[in-house]
């Protein structure tokens, strides 16, 4: 492990190491430098960032608890925080995301908001944030995850937004954020493309990861509170574009403690990728010699993503964080041990960073009387129908 | 060296008075596409771009997206459309159109040299702006291949100054913003930026996006030395139209072009 990686600003270049970038056509390069420099401005403004935290404090309901896991702990045999970005408004961390970028799309004088969901968590967390802030918004989403997603696709349109389902490539995550592109191309001069994900080109890697290192900055400190002034020994979350994973490690990077980012194992673009160019950014992704990009598959709409933000690749790169698979059928076994254990019903997604916790305990890999802080990313209740399915 | 010059036959097309008419073809599209090339440069057409067809084009509208999935399904990959394209005799300059992500994939020299080989003498990445594309363009040239690069309409004029500056063969000046697809009308936008790039640059510049029929290439011609002509064409051929079929509406845009 090297100590001399850090999560810091990656500059105007928006590199880290070898990843990140800015590969987008010219039509969208102004707007990606004013959100860099409306982003850059408003973080070093104490006006603004007052704003956000008050919301997020009295909105949002940060700071959300880090609660003790006692009887999964028992089982496990390792003692287990969970960070809980269940409880927030919205039942994920992609509000902490939202309200930012929602701030900002104010900022820059812009009425109306795109999104890209996978799963329905950051659009309906982008179709809270333009109710609340009084701007149009519209999601775009994979005509399969629409199916599969059914209930959240109501929430968003409850809350205003419209919700357009995207039938080109592959129908998911990844098709979806392409269509968000072109309308964002066309629309440029009075929309905000509020990308949910620590993806896409320079500054939305950076920004994502600041506006959710909110997670990990917390998380940090409550962990000293409970562990006598100690970090943990593992930091886990789940990663797809990774950016409950990103916002995590913010916190602990500089700490002693092993990073673990857990993929899909039909997405684990840190496993079978290759360095590549989408979305704007440069990182590892799944694709054939030719660089056509391949689809991932999993149960997870929200990992369903053939490519991991670029800090990752580099984080990964650098030896500073490891990242690791949970297939399809040890999620699911992972996520009924919570919901006994804990009264606790995870989503699908940081039910994957459980599940390679519990292998990983078996297996030896994780010392018994370990300590570790998990990123609980989101609520259950959106998966109930597919789990359901699956569980017949 | 294979192929024909880009930017000498484009500046020899201006010199003699006439519109320069750039069509599109993506490559590996059904039995047809190498005879729609040959159609097209039959007709009149003085450059022709050959799509090297991505799975993920964010630049592109519905039909050119539609003209790539099925190329790839079918099994369409650089080195099979290079190969048809290599065996085809034409008399105007190629260039390729594609995805960063393609090029990156090959290799930048492997990807240049590739093209080289095959006679296509210039290449237009939409996704790679100018922070991102300086080893391309150096790769791209070594091979003998131009690095077109694009201008928009919200391109300010320090940039756009660095664009003609960087941009070999032509400058391909993006008509509106948005993707690529047709359109009932040339924008207003297009003229403005026409100019913008004249005033800048002596380099052929060429205006593209939302071309679909001989008004609209005179009316984006005007202000520029020619068009591109690509989601009309390529509509034509997903909906069973035949290369004759796309070679007289070539013929037609030519036509209108030469007696405007």
């Amino acid at each position: 492990m090297s100590a001399a990686v850090h999560m810091t600003d990656p500059g105007p270049d928006g590199r880290f190491g070898d990843f990140g970038g800015r590969f987008i056509p010219e039509s969208l390069v102004p707007a990606c430098l004013e959100v860099e420099q409306a982003f850059r401005s408003a973080w070093a403004d104490p006006v603004f960032r007052g704003r956000l935290d008050d919301l997020l404090r009295d909105y949002a309901g940060r700071p959300t608890p880090v609660t003790e896991a006692k009887r999964l702990s028992e089982e496990l045999g390792v003692r287990i925080l969970l960070k809980r970005e269940d409880l927030t408004h919205t039942g994920s961390h992609k509000i902490n995301n939202v309200l930012g970028q929602g701030l900002l799309t104010l900022q820059m004088g812009k009425t109306r908001m795109l999104a890209e969901t996978g799963a329905g968590q950051h659009g309906v967390a982008s179709a809270t944030a333009a109710a609340l802030f009084g701007l149009e918004c519209v999601v775009y989403m994979g005509e399969v995850d629409t199916e599969r997603q059914e209930l959240n696709v109501f929430r968003m349109r409850l809350l205003g937004a419209e919700v357009r389902p995207v039938r080109s490539g592959s129908r998911t995550l990844k098709d979806a954020v392409n269509e968000a592109l072109r309308d964002w191309v066309a629309t440029v001069e009075h929309t905000h493309y509020c990308i949910g994900s620590v993806m896409g080109p320079h500054p939305f890697p950076w920004m994502v990861r600041e506006l959710q290192s909110v997670v990990g900055h917390e998380a940090r400190e409550q962990c000293r509170a409970l562990l006598g002034g100690a970090d943990p020994d593992l930091v886990l979350a789940c990663v797809g574009g990774g950016s409950n994973a990103a916002g995590t490690f913010a916190g602990f990077v500089e700490t002693g403690a092993d990073l673990v980012g857990v993929e899909a194992a039909g997405g684990a673009a840190m496993d079978r990728g290759i360095p590549g160019i989408l979305h704007g950014m440069r990182s590892y992704l799944l694709q054939d010699e030719w660089g056509q990009i391949l689809e991932a598959e999993s149960i997870s709409a929200g990992l369903d993503y053939p490519g991991i933000g670029p800090e990752h690749s580099y984080l990964g790169d650098s030896g500073r964080a490891r990242y690791a698979q949970a297939s399809d059928d040890e999620v699911l076994d992972a996520l009924q041990l919570l919901a006994r254990t804990e009264g606790i019903i995870p989503a699908l997604e940081p039910a994957h960073a459980l599940a390679w916790l519990v292998g990983a305990t078996r297996r030896g890999e994780v010392e018994a009387g370990s300590t570790v802080l998990m990123t609980l990313s989101g609520r259950g209740d959106k998966d109930a129908e597919t789990v359901m399915g699956l569980l017949k | 060296m294979k192929g024909v010059e880009v930017e000498a036959h484009l500046r020899q097309v201006r010199a003699e008075g006439r519109k320069i008419l750039v069509t599109y073809v993506t490559g590996g599209l059904g039995p047809g596409w190498v005879d729609a090339l040959e159609a097209m440069v039959a007709a009149g057409a003085d450059l022709v771009e050959i799509g090297i067809p991505y799975s993920d084009p964010v630049m592109d509208g519905p039909t050119i997206q539609e003209a790539s999935a099925r190329a790839l399904a079918e099994g369409a990959n650089p080195a099979s459309i290079l190969d048809a394209v290599a065996r085809v005799p034409v008399a105007v300059p190629l260039v390729a159109m594609t995805y960063y992500n393609v090029v990156f994939r090959s290799g930048h020299q492997r990807f240049a040299s590739l093209l080289a080989q095959a006679g296509v003498r210039g290449a237009i990445v939409p996704d790679l702006p100018l922070e991102e594309s300086g080893e391309w363009e150096a790769e791209a040239e070594a091979a003998g291949v131009a690095p077109v690069l694009l201008a928009a309409p919200v391109t300010p004029d320090d940039r756009l100054a660095e664009i003609c500056r960087r941009s070999r063969g032509f400058v391909y000046g993006v008509n509106l913003m948005g993707v690529t697809g047709e359109r009932a009308t040339v924008s207003g936008a297009a003229a403005v930026l026409a100019r913008r790039l004249k005033a800048a640059t002596d380099r052929p510049v060429v205006m593209g996006f939302g071309i679909s029929g001989p008004d609209q290439a005179v009316a984006a011609a005007a202000e520029s030395d020619g068009v591109v002509v690509a989601s009309a064409l390529m509509r034509m051929l997903l909906d069973g139209g035949g290369p004759d079929a796309v070679g007289a509406a070539v013929a037609d845009i030519r036509r209108a072009l030469d007696s405007a």
